[in-house]
């Protein structure tokens, strides 16, 4: 029990004194997720606009994939990410991989199925008489998916905010792919996971405390937003 | 500006119970209510007239100076000239200001013009004030008084109201009849209304048009309709006998 209150104490310390590891640590990992998140939710709202508004060939077996991968393992999809960009995969000459723009590419390929398909599920539920309504004022069937899609933003935000938790806590990918290198690839939570294994607690716990305070806001900016749909 | 509609032939099958076959022709001016038993097609022919639906066989032609409109239904901005305001219709998750642009923003109506035919048009309909609440803040009642404005804004040449009074209170029924009743008044626009309400229907109506079993039975002079339908179905409508 000590030792768990040390460890909490020394990393509050750690924490207040602006540590310029700590710091960069998770300025890294705001940037990169941030950068992620960004990417992705263009992506996501791009793809839920195109499955509303279009009606092709294999539509469901596309929704389906994107089910599928909203629980993608990260492990796999940096597993997938580090063949494609390692020297003898397709995208080798890149010379991507251990860099921050190839965590990137991890976080977006975990965040954008989670936003798409939430974001869909949102628009699909979405009251049908908004599309009918815009129809009757004139709009193209185009504009009524962007009207259905602009009346479902906060849902649509809450998806965004959902990704923005998973890429932010996930480790496996960012690992495999940045390769945890320090004031290079290292971000909190593969950070958390070397310090833990060397036994050093004080950097580890820091982070920890930080990452689960960033998870509190987005979880509460989730709850607020979950909220003020429900009352519109 | 659209002077006439015409539908010749048309044909919407929905299911093997119910289909909607019938020809009309509509000039502008009077008020044509259409009236009938629930599930006689009034609001599937409607939504057709409307071209917000395409009949299986058959075609309805909008006519400009009196030349036929080529292919209305894929023609964005003849689709722009009608508007309909449906029986529910519904509010954006925008201001109640926001809502009565939305048809002028997608016609491109300069700002000024815009501004000034809102606020027209929701003092018309007694929101004046309230522009700036959110919409979904409104009572069923107000929220029908928006749509209503959101239509009347847009100034269109075919204007059609699918029930514009169902399931509201007497007040606010009196308030959307005084705009259509005021609308109608030397209007240069086609007006097509759908309703349940003999009442309203004898009180604001020029023309009635009278359906049952997806087919139009009369098309009458609606003080002709009220006093002697000249068919039988008809008779036994206005008289409640068919419901």
């Amino acid at each position: 029990m000590d030792f768990l209150l040390n460890s909490i104490i020394k990393a509050l310390k750690l924490i207040t004194s602006i540590d310029p590891e700590l710091i960069g640590i998770v300025i890294l990992s705001l940037k990169v997720s941030g950068l992620a998140i960004i990417m992705a939710t263009a992506i996501s709202i791009m793809s839920t606009l195109i499955l509303d508004y279009r009606d092709f060939t294999g539509k469901s077996f596309v929704i389906t994939l994107i089910n599928t991968f909203m629980g993608l393992p990260p492990v796999v999809a940096g597993l997938v990410i580090y063949l494609i960009l390692s020297r003898s995969g397709p995208f080798g000459f890149l010379h991507l991989l251990y860099t921050p723009a190839a965590m990137v590419i991890a976080q977006v390929i975990l965040a954008v199925p989670i936003i798409t398909g939430l974001s869909y599920a949102a628009v699909v539920s979405a009251d049908s008489s908004i599309r009918f309504t815009a129809l009757t004022l004139g709009a193209t069937p185009l504009q009524a998916s962007l009207k259905i899609i602009r009346n479902s933003r906060y849902s649509i935000l809450a998806a965004v905010l959902a990704g923005l938790g998973r890429v932010m806590a996930e480790v496996g990918a960012v690992l495999i792919v940045g390769g945890n290198i320090a004031g290079y690839t290292r971000v909190m939570t593969t950070a958390i996971a070397l310090e833990a294994d060397k036994g050093d607690f004080e950097l580890a716990v820091a982070l920890g405390i930080i990452l689960l305070a960033i998870s509190f806001t987005v979880n509460g900016a989730l709850f607020w937003l979950q909220k003020k749909d429900k009352t519109k | 500006m659209i002077e006439r509609l015409q539908a010749l032939t048309i044909k919407k099958q929905y299911n093997a119970r119910f289909e909607l076959s019938c020809s009309i022709d509509i000039k502008k001016g009077p008020l044509y209510t259409i009236v009938g038993p629930n599930g006689s097609g009034k609001s599937t022919l409607l939504r057709i007239l409307g071209l917000l639906e395409q009949p299986d066989s058959g075609e309805v032609i909008y006519y400009q100076n009196g030349m036929p409109l080529p292919n209305p239904h894929n023609n964005t901005e003849i689709r722009r000239k009608v508007v309909l305001v449906p029986s529910r219709a519904a509010l954006f998750h925008e201001t109640v200001f926001q809502n009565a642009a939305y048809g002028l923003r997608l016609r491109k109506i300069g700002k000024n013009i815009c501004e000034e035919r809102i606020m027209k048009a929701l003092n018309e309909v007694g929101l004046a004030g309230k522009e700036n609440i959110n919409a979904c803040e409104l009572s069923s009642g107000e929220s029908q008084r928006l749509a209503l404005a959101r239509a009347l804004v847009i100034e269109p040449d075919i204007f059609m109201l699918d029930e514009p009074t169902a399931s509201l209170d007497p007040d606010n029924t009196h308030i959307i009849e005084k705009i259509i009743k005021d609308k109608k008044e030397g209007s240069q626009q086609i007006m097509i209304m759908v309703t349940h309400n003999l009442y309203q229907a004898k009180s604001l109506s020029d023309f009635i048009i009278y359906m049952y079993g997806g087919a139009i039975v009369e098309v009458t002079a609606a003080g002709a309709f009220f006093e002697k339908p000249s068919t039988g179905l008809a008779q036994k409508f206005v008289f409640g006998e068919v419901y």
